[in-house]
């Protein structure tokens, strides 16, 4: 028996050629008519004028967002007490300045290597030092006895760097990230001239949640509290899907309403794997946090930073 | 160089394969081997050759590697050279590794864990959808103005028509505005303390139309400025009745007036 009107669909067409054809064409018409439904709307719209009903906010993964109990209000005082009483407390308070070590696995190669220069001269006050073959837990207790307040790892892969440990170091959290996308001033398109000795301003965007905000906090305490407008730079940690994108970017104020930035240094983007209470240990250290793919990648829609 | 074949047979001593050292060619042979750290020395001999099970006879050697030797000799007596010597070869070499292997453990090791390609593939899509969705330079520029705006960046940068818009809005008394100063410069003419100097050189000269305005006191010229504040005054006085717009157009028309003056003022000074 057959249909009445016949109907061929366009997937039992055999010959590959004429079904790819048929396709094509079929998606033409479905974009036709979509652009008809989207004028119509539009006219309709115009036609009531006042009375028409408010536009249709698009769905975004960022509306669609599962509620994360852990989201922090900024009223919250047991946050606001946490806060005050962490590791981060002496920070600030201003009673210590930020002091920072930047080394690498062995063995660095050079794009790792000039990564590591440029972090340098992007975060004020900080050394980069060579790791030849020396234990971490050996480093750090010379490095807290050195005045020391952070220790940066970057980790590398066959020639990229690929990992980054960042440790608080008298005794304070450890965060082990997977570092992608690295870019250096090189490779960056239409960037300035380099970035100066002026302490940069710090933005943090977008950490909700407990776990976000003490990642926020040990990132705002890599920089030294009182940033120099006159040097007009500003290095933004910007999280979005529990992606923390760092640009080092220079600003000037156009007029009222108008900034242009200009971007300088590197850029790099950051997933947080683990986060350490106390300063790295591999093997005995209390975890606080821990990526775990089989549990927590379970929705789209579900992110923890 | 003439190339040799690899010997399959575990208790060979050599790891070749030739006839002189192929425990199987040989009806007397002897081997060094290691289990879980301590060696052993294996030999076959003729008697045993019917007998399988009991084929090779397994002797302990000791830890210390000189005895071990003297073991190996004892065990070995009036066996040909050439195994005794290779046995002797093949223990050192097996110490040699074993003391690696324990100063390695020592050391810190390189945890080498596997990449996922699919889960690879599928974290560096989300990051660039993320990096879409972050609309970085936007959010940057837009957390730049809203610092401008709490005046977290102080005095630095000045925009007047933001300070009037303000005083448009809240029509309050604003301490630093400039439109209140002037409404008091009335009482202000006589002690002479708040002035307006134009200033000629902005330290910002991108600025398109920046006029910035100061208040400092400047004792030493207060009353050739005085007079001509009255001046000013006089004038903008006349035009205070008027309507908001106009007013908020009347700071402007004071500064041109102090422009004008204030090269006056300058040559008397000087």
């Amino acid at each position: 028996r057959v249909l009445f009107p016949p109907t061929f669909s366009v997937s039992e067409i055999k010959n590959k050629q004429r079904r790819h054809f048929m396709f094509l064409r079929w998606k033409q018409q479905q974009r036709k008519e979509k652009l008809a439904l989207k004028k119509k709307r539009r006219k309709e719209r115009e036609a009531l004028g006042d009375k028409a009903p408010p536009k249709a906010v698009p769905k975004t993964i960022e509306n669609q967002r599962v509620y994360d109990e852990t989201t922090v209000d900024p009223n919250d005082e047991e946050v606001a007490f946490d806060e005050a009483t962490d590791e981060f407390a002496p920070y600030f308070n201003r009673q210590t300045v930020p002091k920072i070590l930047i080394t690498t696995s062995d063995r660095p190669r050079g794009r790792t290597v000039r990564f590591c220069e440029q972090l340098a001269t992007v975060i004020p006050n900080s050394h980069v030092y060579y790791r030849r073959g020396l234990a971490l837990k050996r480093i750090i207790p010379q490095c807290i006895a050195r005045d020391f307040t952070d220790l940066i790892v970057i980790n590398e892969d066959r020639k990229i760097p690929n990992g980054l440990v960042l440790s608080h170091l008298p005794d304070g959290p450890t965060a082990h990230f997977r570092m992608s996308s690295v870019r250096l001033r090189k490779e960056i398109k239409r960037k300035g001239k380099e970035p100066t000795e002026h302490v940069p301003e710090v933005i943090l965007n977008n950490f909700t949640t407990r776990l976000g905000h003490s990642i926020g906090r040990m990132f705002a305490a890599l920089f030294p509290h009182d940033p120099q407008f006159i040097g007009r730079q500003v290095a933004t940690f910007h999280n979005q899907r529990d992606y923390i994108f760092f640009r080092f970017h220079r600003y000037i104020f156009k007029s009222e309403k108008k900034v242009g930035i200009q971007e300088l240094g590197p850029r790099f983007t950051l997933k947080l794997r683990s986060l350490q209470k106390g300063t790295f240990d591999s093997k005995f250290g209390e975890y606080e946090w821990i990526h775990k793919r089989r549990e927590m990648d379970t929705s789209r829609r579900k992110f923890h930073l | 160089t003439k190339t040799q074949n690899f010997c399959r047979n575990e208790y060979n001593l050599t790891g070749l394969c030739n006839r002189s050292s192929c425990p199987l060619a040989n009806s007397q042979y002897a081997t060094v081997r290691e289990e879980k750290g301590r060696c052993y020395l294996y030999m076959k001999t003729i008697e045993r050759a019917a007998f399988p099970r009991r084929l090779w006879e397994r002797v302990l050697l000791s830890k210390n590697y000189e005895k071990a030797l003297e073991e190996i000799d004892e065990n070995l007596i009036y066996w040909p050279r050439f195994i005794r010597h290779k046995c002797k070869q093949r223990f050192t070499k097996i110490t040699q590794y074993l003391i690696r292997i324990r100063k390695l453990t020592l050391k810190r090791q390189r945890k080498l864990v596997p990449l996922r390609r699919k889960i690879e593939r599928r974290e560096n899509r989300r990051e660039e959808k993320a990096l879409i969705a972050a609309q970085l330079d936007n959010a940057i520029e837009k957390e730049l103005l809203e610092r401008l705006k709490q005046d977290t960046y102080g005095d630095i940068y000045n925009f007047p028509i933001h300070a009037f818009d303000k005083a448009l809005q809240q029509q309050e008394a604003e301490s630093e505005s400039e439109s209140e100063a002037e409404r008091e410069e009335e009482d202000d003419d006589d002690e002479g303390k708040r002035e307006f100097v134009e200033a000629e050189d902005s330290e910002l000269s991108d600025f398109e139309d920046m006029d910035k305005l100061e208040t400092s006191s400047e004792e030493e010229q207060e009353e050739e400025e005085e007079v001509e504040k009255e001046s000013s005054q006089s004038k903008s006085k006349g035009k205070r009745p008027l309507k908001g717009p106009a007013r908020r157009k009347r700071p402007y028309i004071e500064i041109e007036y102090e422009e004008e003056t204030e090269p006056g003022t300058k040559t008397k000074a000087a």
